[in-house]
């Protein structure tokens, strides 16, 4: 085989090869949205987090606004603190609430947040003070059992 | 009179004693190696003539395992999921199985037994008919020569071949999951989209699969280089080359997997 198709086919071949990178990046991985683009932080204190994890994203009215970034614990109050990177464009009030959310009964749990109606808006750095925390099924089971277990004494009195 | 189990005793301990020896021998090997790579990128046409070799004759079977494991993800991925009524998270059973470890770990015991064996067989025949000698005659330094651009050859190509397979899976999946099964479209794409992210699992996959071209070429080239130069000693050292460099990988693949998906 002559040295140029041997070039050739070298030159396709790693063509090809950074072409399915390029691929794997943008068209598989999530580098086209929200990934680069210049966002600010803002932190919400929450009793509890549930399931929620780092990178689990940030809807508002089911659009994604960002991204969670970190989640570590308040020890001063005993609350977990989430960080999270909201884009540049998005604005939400001071007064906006954030919540602990699932999508569809056992998928990922993403953080909801919820305009007010103030006038200020939350600037970078912010805490958000209106929070909801994460729905956790076993109280919310032992909840009604105990209510059931109520009931039951009442009926038989 | 010497106990019954001595001999045993006494092999496990040349064994031993063997085995700590040739892994010296193996890294005084790959130092050489590293030190004379100025040489052959300062002559990239070696490289790339060991790229042809080594990349795109491996091309065909990369492309087609990738195709054939990703539809196979796609059809048994569905068959678990539509169980539970979740198959439109095919996308990102397919894309997460075959960029964390499907893809670096398949195209590297593919490599290893398809690009791997070849250069070992190469370059131990060469030692078994004296061209090794011949060269450092002429004053040429096989290790400069012949090792050094294999070994450059097989690290570039290990990431770029990991990352066509994990295309090539993904491209598969979606033939047989959307095209054939008919899961919606949008929410594969879209899903996939949202739980693959670009650092933390398609740059490890990367990561993972420059490891492993490490490892394989390391291994192919010093068994070939340390092979008995006769017939029986080079098809010995093949063996070898794809056994040893298929127990690396997985074990190599436990350890990076320990290490890069702790917990998140």
């Amino acid at each position: 085989m002559g040295r140029s198709m041997l070039d050739l086919w070298v030159g396709i071949f790693v063509v090809a090869g950074i072409a399915a990178l390029v691929i794997l990046a943008f068209k598989v991985g999530n580098m086209s949205s929200l990934g680069s683009g210049e966002t600010y932080e803002i932190t919400a204190n929450f009793d509890n987090i549930g399931g929620l994890k780092p990178r689990a994203p940030i809807k508002s009215a089911g659009v994604v606004v960002g991204r969670v970034t970190s989640i570590s614990f308040n020890n001063d109050r005993f609350m977990a603190k989430v960080s999270m990177a909201i884009g540049k464009n998005y604005k939400f009030p001071k007064d906006t609430t954030a919540s602990i959310l699932t999508s569809g009964l056992l998928g990922e749990q993403y953080i909801g947040l919820e305009g007010g109606g103030d006038d200020q808006l939350l600037k970078p750095g912010d805490n958000i003070r209106l929070t909801q925390s994460a729905v956790v099924l076993e109280k919310l089971i032992s909840q009604f059992l105990f209510d059931k277990a109520a009931e039951g004494g009442k009926d038989k009195k | 009179m010497p106990h019954r189990s001595l001999p045993t005793v006494r092999s496990i301990g040349s064994n031993t004693i063997d085995n700590v020896l040739r892994l010296g021998y193996a890294t005084r090997f790959i130092g050489l190696a590293l030190a004379h790579s100025g040489t052959s990128f300062a002559r990239p046409g070696l490289i790339v003539r060991e790229l042809y070799y080594t990349g795109v004759l491996s091309l065909v079977i990369i492309l087609v395992s990738g195709l054939f494991v990703g539809m196979v993800l796609g059809l048994q991925g569905y068959q678990t999921l539509t169980t539970y009524g979740s198959e439109s998270a095919l996308g990102v059973l397919v894309a997460l199985s075959l960029v964390r470890e499907l893809g670096p770990v398949v195209s590297a015991l593919l490599f290893a037994s398809r690009a791997g064996s070849a250069m070992t067989a190469e370059i131990g025949l060469m030692k078994a008919t004296e061209q090794l000698s011949a060269m450092e005659m002429m004053a040429v330094d096989p290790i400069a020569r012949v090792v050094s651009p294999r070994f450059w050859a097989g690290v570039i190509s290990m990431p770029l071949l990991a990352a066509m397979f994990s295309a090539m899976g993904v491209f598969g999946g979606y033939v047989v999951g959307v095209v054939l099964i008919g899961v919606d479209e949008g929410s594969f794409w879209s899903q996939m989209q949202s739980a693959v992210d670009v650092r933390e699992d398609v740059l490890n996959g990367v990561i993972k699969s420059f490891v492993f071209g490490v490892a394989v070429t390391w291994i192919a080239l010093f068994e070939g280089y340390d092979a008995p130069p006769t017939a029986e000693g080079v098809s010995g050292a093949t063996t070898r080359t794809v056994v040893t460099s298929s127990l690396a990988i997985l074990g190599l693949d436990f350890i990076l997997t320990s290490f890069m998906f702790r917990g998140v």
